[in-house]
């Protein structure tokens, strides 16, 4: 019997390490899977504001990946309690709310609102554009990723995990930077900021023009900065991107990750995530670990300095 | 390892009863029907087979030299009975999701996720419908005609097609008792001034209190203008790029009219049948 609990910090236990990616996951997946098998439930994100989203096209396919310019359509935080949250209070996984805002005091507003019950911890997607500087997101440089954080610790005592963007020089430098503003996860990363131009047309595919790789395309690099991330800091780190297979997740928990989010492999296979937890198990079985929680100490690796490791990129 | 084959109750699971199903379907069949479109049939037992008139499915097409489908494609349901097992899809070989689907031959396979979506209703006080449809369009609309056909409700098929072998679905709606009428671009008739004169002689010979559309954007804004005009009841349905099928992406969103107010709704979610009076043009 493999024991897959993980321990999440702030008294947060995930029954399994596997979750949805936020953005990639809705009500309608519980026509197919069992909810309750998940390690938790993440929201789509949601905004104080109501948002209506980006022009259509809206995704294009790139090879073996998705780009997407959804444009984090909400209907609001309100609508969210009132609508949204008793669906999923029906489940036993543990209920994370993705939110952004466009301001800090912004976040620690939409923070403050969660203090709810059924909400088990708050993932701030603080890679979207902050409008006081400049629209660059907040998590591209360390400063603005300590004061989103720490206007949010200062009004939840939830678990807090901070959603960090892959379009920054120094990750493992903003890493620890929303630790120290008293994060209590990392979820290592969301998309990647990417374009394509169909050349018969000569237009942007995307309406938006610019939009976030994901998929297999991205995965050695979501992989490469977890394993940053993982070294930079004490707080679990959550590995996301491209993860479509058992194997593919015990790579980022053999790279630190303490838990693992599958997002764009549920459009293309909805059963991906039972997949992954029953894949994590056999290969844990077979590896002789009595339990998941081991493989973050288990990789064999002549292991560089950090800040070696980050000069080498 | 937990899979969703061919199931209504995923097994190991403590009594989760799946309304989709992620079915592994064997090819039966998957033949040309004319120079650009093939039918492909399915064995799929369980819930896909149970799919309903305007229901569609997220097909997984294989990857085949160059072409490399990321995504599934959404195909509407051509045909799908429980008693057989069978699904049917008609469909267009047109790109890199089409080709891969053509590749297949029988006694290969296929995931095929649904059904998915929101299907036709004939409300209890239509009793003769219209289904007016071009291209693909016709293939959704083809089971319509069988289920209004079983509730004894009459049907009229008008089936707009560029020339004569381009015409789809008419022995299916001939079969389904419906009467058939064939506009064609080739000898004019499809034009928008025939095809409206044709709505208003069916309706004012009562045989149209309720207007069905699929395939073409022109169509589906002349029968809208008419239902307004002719108090009549009406459904479209819609196509749009998708990704998960599922409305957990948002990438399919559509505008709609709802009482006056300009709504965004997921084709996959909260379609892809709508209300006829809320559709806008696409």
């Amino acid at each position: 019997m493999v024991d897959l609990k993980v321990d999440m910090g702030r008294g947060l236990v995930l029954a399994n390490p596997v979750m949805p990616a936020s953005g990639t996951f809705a009500e309608g997946l519980a026509k197919v899977v069992d909810l309750n098998g998940l390690g938790a439930l993440v929201t789509k994100t949601i905004t104080a504001e109501l948002r209506g989203g980006n022009p259509t096209p809206r995704v294009a396919e790139v090879g073996n990946g998705m780009l997407n310019s959804i444009g984090i359509p909400s209907k609001g935080i309100d609508q969210f309690l009132d609508e949204a949250l008793p669906f999923y209070r029906r489940f036993s996984s543990p209920l994370i709310v993705s939110i952004s805002a466009p301001t800090v005091d912004d976040f620690g507003r939409a923070a403050a609102r969660l203090n709810v019950e059924g909400i088990a911890g708050i993932e701030a997607n603080i890679s979207c554009p902050n409008i006081e500087e400049d629209g660059k997101a907040f998590a591209m440089r360390p400063q603005t990723t300590e004061q989103a954080v720490s206007a949010m610790r200062k009004v939840t005592d939830l678990p807090l995990w901070a959603k960090l963007t892959p379009n920054t020089g120094d990750i493992a430098s903003v890493a620890r930077a929303a630790e120290a503003a008293g994060a209590d996860g990392l979820v290592v990363a969301n998309t990647i900021l990417a374009m394509t131009i169909d050349i018969e047309t000569m237009r942007p595919t995307l309406g938006n023009v610019m939009g976030g790789l994901s998929g297999p395309a991205v995965k050695p690099i979501a992989l490469r900065m977890t394993y940053q991330c993982a070294r930079a800091v004490d707080i679990p780190v959550i590995g996301c991107g491209g993860i479509a297979s058992a194997e593919d997740a015990v790579e980022f928990l053999l790279a630190g990750a303490r838990a693992v989010q599958v997002g764009t492999a549920t459009f293309t296979r909805p059963g991906t995530m039972d997949e992954v937890i029953a894949g994590i198990t056999e290969y844990c079985r077979r590896k002789g670990f009595n339990a998941v929680a081991e493989l973050g100490a288990a990789l064999n690796a002549d292991m560089l300095a950090p800040d070696v490791m980050e000069a080498a990129q | 390892m937990r899979q969703i084959d061919n199931a209504d109750v995923t097994p190991g699971s403590g009594g989760f009863a799946a309304q989709v199903a992620d079915t592994v379907a064997r090819v039966v069949s998957n033949d040309w029907v004319n120079a650009e479109y093939k039918l492909i049939v399915l064995d799929a037992p369980g819930l896909a087979a149970s799919a309903e008139a305007g229901q569609f499915f997220n097909i997984e097409c294989p990857v085949v030299g160059e072409d490399k489908p990321f995504f599934r494609r959404p195909m509407s349901t051509y045909a799908a009975d429980p008693e057989t097992g069978r699904v049917e899809f008609l469909y267009k070989v047109a790109g890199a999701g089409t080709r891969g689907l053509a590749s297949l031959i029988s006694g290969g396979t296929t995931r095929i996720l649904g059904p998915l979506g929101v299907g036709f209703t004939l409300p209890d006080d239509v009793r003769s419908i219209v289904v007016l449809g071009r291209g693909v369009g016709l293939a959704t609309l083809a089971p319509l005609a069988e289920m209004a056909r079983d509730r004894g409700v009459a049907v009229t098929a008008i089936v707009s097609a560029r020339g004569p072998e381009q015409i789809l679905s008419v022995e299916r709606f001939r079969a389904a008792g419906a009467k058939v009428e064939i506009v064609l671009d080739s000898d004019g008739t499809s034009a928008m001034t025939n095809v409206e004169a044709i709505l208003r002689r069916l309706h004012a010979e009562g045989r149209a209190d309720g207007f069905y559309t699929c395939g073409s954007n022109r169509l589906m804004l002349l029968m809208q203008k008419l239902a307004a005009e002719l108090d009549v009841f009406g459904e479209v349905a819609m196509e749009q790029q998708m990704a998960c099928g599922l409305g957990m992406c948002f990438c399919c969103v559509r505008n709609f009219t709802v009482e006056g107010e300009t709504i965004s709704k997921r084709v996959c979610w909260d379609g892809p049948v709508f209300a006829l009076s809320e559709a806008t043009s696409w």
